[in-house]
């Protein structure tokens, strides 16, 4: 009975929507399950109605009309899917995922599940990033393409993330002019890590130094290889304080703030599904173990970001190899062998890409040993980096991060870890003098996001 | 570093941190090894209520011994655990559980406890936020609270201030009994030898006592528990439902936690407690039924964890009936938390041969030899299927 069940995907953004497709051109009906009430996901996150308008202006012409096919053709198979925005799984149990949708509970069987729930922003904690004004780089983002709006009139977008110039170039083409980039990579670590770039994927490493002319054309400021000192403010962000190479200190006086290092997986769901993770050691995190058709399990495969980044493309193709890969698991009509082996090579150079990106942005870990005790690790529940510091020196004290959490409460708030989880893990280490990956990643629980105790209305578990 | 000691305690929980503590201080060289890390099983997962209402009455002397302590807790410890004298309310919505309320006062009282009885108007005024009509109430001042992830360390800290040693992430696999001392084995350290060997192993407890021939039905669960995000605070005691369908306290930082029975037996690891879906929408069902202003809350974060249960929903504390050197400290069954300070200092006196103020035959691993009855409150707080998760 349970093979009659359809194949569900979490996930709208490029990798579930193209396992949608691949899906529905076999035949099936998949019930495709979104947070957010749109499709499109992070980085292709669709555009307000009040940004459509804009859409040339926002990301050129010929780009605005590949958008637009792509778009349409989402339309037209999630027609033929199960689609159901706005809604949330928060927990995956047995064979069953639970989800609240308009704020009431189901429960939902299924006997093949693709996550493909993406990617949010790295961050490494920083003095004053709580501050209102300061924001993510993928927040920024958000901002100009949901709710047309910039974060701000004088900005400092910070850090080290192909999303630094990125976003930038967006806000300059929706008209913003006052902006700083400040980006924290060394030069010289940037070009060692064109050659791979330049081996894996030339046209990535192209369309992001198009983006560093477009950026020179409007004379934005850009100021390589300083290091994040401070954000400062009373009541909201009015400055950002950066060193520079040569040790000199200087003062970026903005209203608004993005910084960024980079994505890290959202896993929580793979790993309430039975995923198992590794190390990895050139990205320094945690990530979950798939084959190379992103299967994780008997019944479960992941896609996309969630399980390593490697942008759009890559995302739309490993999408794709676990509609394949899922097909071909149930027996049915083999799939064209070619097409599943130049999938998976394409695939794997773009996440060897992303890899080697990680050597042009690197991810600032050694930040957090010097971070300042005030500092605020945890802003759902305001735990600094000196109360960590100090269990974790005591007798009895913490040495691994779930045991941090549990006595200090860095990552028990509202979020569950995901802005703070990654700079908990470096703190870690740093304090106990242990290899960051010794000191074990938070585990996940459901509920994944809070849930309404209202949805107990339903509680869709028939007896 | 010597591997020959007075006692050597296997369990890092509260249980075993305690008699720690109270050996240590006494003089003793204590060695207390815990498989993981100190506190991080039951005795970190709990609730942190420190109940003293609806005890049986068998229990009171050593659950009003241990409150003596959980209120001089920072004299005793040196660091403090959170501790909140914030009163306890049971309410009661039916004739039945009226009754049950009304029994546990009178019994509470000739113990020694101080309660108020709330009835009608009284009611509504104290708890307006809560639905139901004809409910009645029981509320006493002494009950509190603490942060048991916190308290366990806390204690194992000062137990180390008193010269006993913490070995953590060492796990007993063996124990061989000689002439006159034990040895332990663990995969990571040389054998350690004591004369006396405390069994403070919680939910895993029952493997040492099947060694020494004194078998106990004891299993693994775990109440699930919820919390929510954080809300102005306004919410003093900690108010169980007598049902307990819903028990529900509110953090000074604003963070309502809930639990609600019927509890869940552990995972076939031994090791988790996996909190149902359907558990946690009941308790969301039971709160948002009681308390209708928690309707637009939000849970952010759902947990249990493994203890020990016995099926007479008492602990089993005390010497062996087997092997004389053996001592017993395990089966909180759902109340080990308030009680652990008693518990070490009880049980470090036998130890040394002294005679603890509070007599422990009611907890005694010999009442298992004749078949014990499975007491109601068991039947009323697990139901059959969780069994089958
Ligand atoms: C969710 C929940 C809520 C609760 N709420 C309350 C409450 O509000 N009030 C209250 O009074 N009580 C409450 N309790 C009960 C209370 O937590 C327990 O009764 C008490 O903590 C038991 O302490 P313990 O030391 O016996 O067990 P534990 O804390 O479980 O300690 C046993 C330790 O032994 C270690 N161990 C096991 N085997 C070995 C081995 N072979 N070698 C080395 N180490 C080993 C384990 O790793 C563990 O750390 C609750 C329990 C739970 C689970």
């Amino acid at each position: 009975m349970n093979s009659a069940l359809p194949p569900v995907i979490i996930g709208a953004g490029p990798a579930g929507l193209a396992c949608a497709k691949a899906l529905v051109e076999a035949g099936l009906r998949p019930i495709v399950f979104e947070e957010t009430s749109r499709p499109g996901g992070q980085g292709t996150r669709r555009l307000s109605a009040a940004m459509s308008s804009e859409a040339i202006r926002f990301m050129g012409r010929r780009a605005a009309a590949a958008t637009a096919a792509r778009e349409a053709d989402e339309d037209r198979v999630l027609a033929a899917c199960d689609w159901r925005p706005g809604t949330l799984v928060w927990g995956i149990f047995g064979n069953h995922l639970e989800i609240v949708r308009e704020g009431r509970h189901d429960s939902i069987p299924y006997n093949q599940l693709v996550i493909a729930t993406g990617a949010t922003d790295r961050i490494m904690a920083l003095p004053g990033w709580t501050l209102p004004g300061v924001f993510s780089l993928g927040g920024a983002q958000v901002a100009l393409k949901n709710h047309t709006s910039f974060i701000g009139k004088r900005i400092v977008m910070a850090g080290a993330s192909p999303l630094l110039y990125l976003a930038a170039a967006q806000y300059v083409r929706m008209g913003a002019r006052d902006i700083t980039i400040v980006d924290t990579a060394r030069p010289a670590g940037k070009r060692r890590a064109a050659f791979g770039m330049a081996m894996t994927s030339p046209k990535t490493l192209l369309e992001g130094l198009q983006l560093l002319l477009e950026l020179r054309r409007h004379r934005i400021r850009r100021i390589n290889g300083a290091t994040l000192v401070r954000a400062v403010g009373a009541e909201r962000v009015e400055a950002l304080d950066i060193r520079h190479p040569d040790g000199t200190l200087e003062t970026i006086s903005c209203d608004a703030l993005a910084f960024g290092y980079g994505l890290r997986p959202e896993t929580q769901l793979a790993e309430l599904a039975g995923a198992d993770f590794r190390f990895d050691e050139t990205l320094r995190n945690w990530f979950p173990l798939v084959d190379a058709d992103g299967r994780a399990g008997p019944r479960l495969w992941l896609a996309g970001d969630s399980s390593l980044t490697g942008g759009r493309v890559a995302a739309a193709q490993s999408g794709r190899l676990a509609a394949l890969s899922m097909i071909a698991s149930q027996g049915s009509e083999v799939s064209d062998a070619a097409e599943v082996r130049s999938l998976r090579g394409s695939v794997a150079r773009l996440r060897r890409f992303q890899a080697h990106m990680a050597g042009a942005f690197p991810w600032p870990h050694e930040a957090a040993g010097d971070l300042p005790a005030d500092t605020i690790v945890c802003r759902c529940e305001r735990v600094t980096a000196g109360e960590i510091r100090d269990a974790i020196r005591k007798v009895a004290g913490p040495a691994e991060v779930n045991r941090v959490k549990a006595i200090t409460r860095c990552g028990m708030g509202r979020c569950q870890g995901r802005y703070c989880g990654q700079t908990l893990q470096e703190l870690t280490a740093a304090t106990c003098e242990r290899p960051v990956a010794d000191v074990g990643r938070l585990r996940a629980q459901a509920p994944v996001r809070p849930i309404p105790i209202a949805a107990s209305d339903n509680d869709g578990h028939q007896p | 570093m010597s591997s020959n000691f007075d006692v050597i305690i296997i369990g890092g929980g509260l249980f075993g941190s305690f008699t720690g503590l109270f050996l240590a201080r006494s003089g003793k060289r204590v060695a207390l090894l815990e498989r993981g890390l100190v506190g991080a099983q039951s005795s970190g997962a709990n609730f942190g209520g420190l109940r003293l209402q609806g005890r049986s009455p068998e229990q009171y002397p050593l659950s009003l011994m241990a409150q003596g302590h959980w209120e001089n807790f920072d004299g005793l410890i040196g660091e403090g655990c959170e501790y909140d004298r914030n009163g306890m309310v049971y309410f009661a919505s039916s004739e039945a559980s009226r009754d049950r309320l009304l029994k546990y006062a009178s019994s509470s009282r000739a113990c020694g406890l101080e309660i108020e009885i709330w009835e009608g108007d009284e009611v509504r005024r104290q708890l307006p936020w809560l639905t139901g009509s004809g409910l009645t109430a029981s509320y006493s001042p002494r009950c509190a609270v603490a942060n048991p992830r916190i308290t366990t360390p806390a204690v194992v800290r000062a137990m180390t201030r008193a010269g006993g040693q913490l070995f953590e992430g060492t796990e007993v696999v063996g124990i061989d009994q000689g002439q006159t001392s034990f040895t332990v084995s663990t995969p990571n350290r040389p054998p350690m030898t004591a004369p006396v060997l405390v069994n403070a192993a919680g939910g895993w407890a029952g493997t040492i006592c099947e060694q020494f021939g004194e078998p106990v039905p004891l299993f693994s669960a775990g109440p699930p528990q919820f919390v929510t995000e954080p809300m102005p605070y306004v919410l003093k005691p900690s108010v169980y439902a007598i049902e307990g369908d819903m028990i529900i306290r509110q953090t000074s930082r604003g963070n309502f936690i809930f639990a609600g029975y019927p509890r869940t037996l552990a995972n076939d690891d031994g090791r988790h407690t996996f909190v149902p879906p359907q558990k946690t929408l009941n308790g969301m069902r039971a709160v948002g039924t009681h308390v209708p202003g928690f309707r637009n809350a939000e849970v952010i974060r759902v947990w249990s964890g493994v203890e020990g249960y016995l099926p007479d929903m008492l602990p089993a504390i005390g010497a062996s009936q087997t092997t004389a050197g053996l001592y017993h400290a395990f089966g909180g069954s759902g109340g080990g938390f308030q009680i652990a300070p008693a518990v070490g200092e009880c049980l470090a006196l036998e130890i040394c041969g002294k005679k603890a103020p509070v007599d422990l035959s009611p907890y005694s691993i010999g009442r298992f030899r004749s078949s014990v009855e499975a007491s109601d409150k068991l039947m009323r707080e697990f139901d059959p299927a969780s069994s089958s998760r």
